[in-house]
């Protein structure tokens, strides 16, 4: 009388999902059973946690895309190829914190298991077209967030950004529900995927409701990946979280937030005349203030915080470029940027966290003298990612600045095109600013500093081998990237 | 269907949001900002059960099991929306204790040491 068959399941599309959770687990099982004395094991596990995620995603870029759990989890290429991306950005991270954790006096192995769910729920966020997954991968990517964020609990611009980040995401978060109510009272489920035939088939009355739902959606998302006008937050969230969250928040959640994007455009794409034209003001707006406010910086963590705004704003344009004409651009294009931009954010954000010495951290461009002298390596490929954040050849940066020009003047963005290429050049001061406080302005008294573990060294290794490597292997990376 | 319009509910949770959200920009203290949020989620909550009582995308179900799966969806969606808003204020009354012991104050008109 009760007859029920179990759905057939693909485990391997969640399998590297589960990896990392569990591997938080492990972690902070670790962290219960070993003395307090060093985080080693918690970073051992991890990073083998890891490379374990990581092989399962490469496993899973070869196989067929498909949906599983009632279209709630979804592999294709372009999400796979994300969450690779995050997995890279989390283990970089974890490289170079112990050393900062040390030197800043709070070396809580909390914070790996932490960080690993974070990562988590931005891979949720990568890998799914369902409205309920994609709130649930925001949530968990949040609530650790500012939970790290506020990890340096006797430092008060900690505390004040975990809170403002808190009551800002929450307020997000509460954006971003009340327009899924709302494309749910449309459509009748939460995919994505049923909004084109309830666009064509609904009356006025459900295109009102989806129109006001993505309007709201699109409010929740902007504030995650902070576009203007939304993007308050950011710079100072990024100045007072500890170093290394910051590296993490400015690549990992915003990857994520990204990829949220793009999902939702897809869904939404039956309505982008609607959307394109104000979503394109969003991307002017989101590159010109990003970079103008960052003009007038002194803290090195706030000009990243609004350069993070900036970059926001140039990804968007490739996006827009896409679903203005998706036969003649694909993802590649945003992929490529999103790649060069964690290897050079997550680089610029290790060296920094260099000028945190016993307990006490200086951020503005003042502390970054001398860093010549004290550690050399770490300061030149600090140069490396500047180079790479202004676009000068031949590194990365330059490749996904070029490709993103090139894809808006194909797709008829004409006007975003010479905002970026105005803006590029706007941009040059700042990082040029941040360069020259690093090699050529002498000290004025004798700084002290953070000597570079060699966690630190190897993540500034890896970052400039990746900013070079993606440029020059240009080719095939691309032909890897269409999957051939 | 007899009683309370859908309307009316929509209006109510449009009518819930906005407070929630004149509250978050006006309101000084962060605990009472937190309610205004979460006076902004239970409007969320109300709109999705009013949606999934009412159903007003019918044409796209084509039979009674997938209007039952429909309803089920926002239903499920609420439970879900109520855990996070748990967990959320499980950590932001974490965040707001620190914040006290630091300084016994949490206005946030003080906490202004990140700016330029």
């Amino acid at each position: 009388m009760f007859d029920f068959s179990p759905p057939l399941i693909d485990w391997m599309t969640i399998a590297p999902l589960i990896a990392v959770a569990l591997t938080g687990l492990i972690a902070l099982m670790v962290e219960v059973m070993m003395p307090k004395r060093t985080n080693g094991g918690i970073i051992g596990v991890s990073l083998v946690g890891l490379a374990v995620a990581g092989g399962l995603l490469i496993n899973n870029l070869s196989m067929p895309n498909s949906e599983t759990f009632s279209g709630m989890a979804l592999r294709d290429h372009f999400g796979t190829l994300l969450q690779l991306l995050l997995v890279v950005t989390c283990g970089l991270s974890i490289l170079f914190s112990e050393g900062y954790l040390r030197e800043k006096r709070i070396p809580f192995g909390e914070f790996y298991p932490l960080l690993l769910w974070s990562t988590m729920g931005a891979m949720i966020m990568c890998m799914t077209r369902n409205l309920l997954m994609l709130f649930l991968g925001v949530e968990v990517l949040s609530i650790s967030l500012y939970v790290l964020a506020g990890m340096s609990r006797s430092e008060e611009r900690s505390e004040e950004s975990a809170m403002k980040y808190f009551l800002l995401g929450a307020f997000a978060s509460a954006f971003l529900l009340f327009g899924i109510s709302f494309v749910y009272g449309a459509t009748g489920t939460l995919q994505l995927a049923s909004i084109s035939e309830a666009w064509t088939s609904g009356g006025i009355s459900s295109q009102a409701l989806l129109l006001f739902g993505f309007g709201l959606i699109m409010v929740g998302l902007s504030f995650k990946s902070g576009f203007v006008p939304f993007h308050q937050w950011t710079p100072d969230v990024y100045q007072g979280a500890p170093t290394n969250v910051t590296a993490f928040m400015a690549v990992g959640s915003k990857v994520a937030a990204i990829a949220a994007v793009w999902r939702v455009f897809e869904g939404f794409q039956i309505m982008s005349d609607y959307w394109i034209p104000i979503m394109s003001w969003v991307a002017i707006l989101t590159m010109s203030v990003g970079n103008l406010i960052a003009l007038l910086q002194k803290d090195v963590k706030r000009i990243l915080g609004y350069s993070s705004i900036a970059h926001a704003g140039y990804i968007l344009v490739a996006i827009l470029a896409h679903y203005k004409n998706p036969q003649a651009v694909g993802f590649n294009t945003v992929f490529y940027y999103l790649l060069s931009y964690a290897l050079m954010t997550l680089g610029s954000f290790a060296v920094i966290s260099l000028t945190a010495h016993s307990g006490r951290e200086g951020t503005m461009l003042s502390d970054l003298n001398g860093m010549w002298k004290r550690a050399p390596f770490a300061a030149a490929s600090l140069i490396v990612f500047m180079a790479s954040l202004v676009g000068i050849p031949p590194t990365s940066g330059f490749v996904g600045k070029f490709l993103i020009f090139s894809d808006a003047l194909q797709a008829g963005l004409t006007p975003l095109a010479m905002v970026l290429a105005v803006n590029s050049i706007i941009s040059v001061y700042y990082y040029v600013g941040i360069a020259h406080a690093t090699v050529v302005a002498e000290e004025k008294r004798p700084g002290k500093s953070g000597r570079p573990t060699f966690g630190l060294n190897s993540t500034c290794l890896l970052c400039t081998v990746g900013v070079f490597g993606a440029a020059i292997f240009y080719s095939p990376l691309m032909n890897f990237l269409q999957g051939r | 269907m007899q009683g309370v319009p859908l309307f009316a509910y929509i209006a109510l949770a449009l009518f819930m949001f906005t407070v929630g959200t004149v509250g978050v920009i006006i309101r000084r203290n962060p605990i009472v900002i937190f309610m205004c949020v979460e006076l902004m989620l239970n409007a969320v909550n109300l709109t999705f059960l009013a949606f999934a009582r009412y159903m007003p995308a019918m044409a796209l179900q084509h039979n009674a099991a997938q209007r039952a799966q429909s309803q089920m969806a926002g239903q499920m969606m609420v439970i879900f929306v109520m855990a996070v808003a748990a967990a959320e204020v499980a950590v932001g009354l974490g965040i707001i204790m620190a914040i006290y012991r630091l300084r016994e104050n949490i206005d946030i008109d003080e906490l202004n040491l990140l700016k330029g």
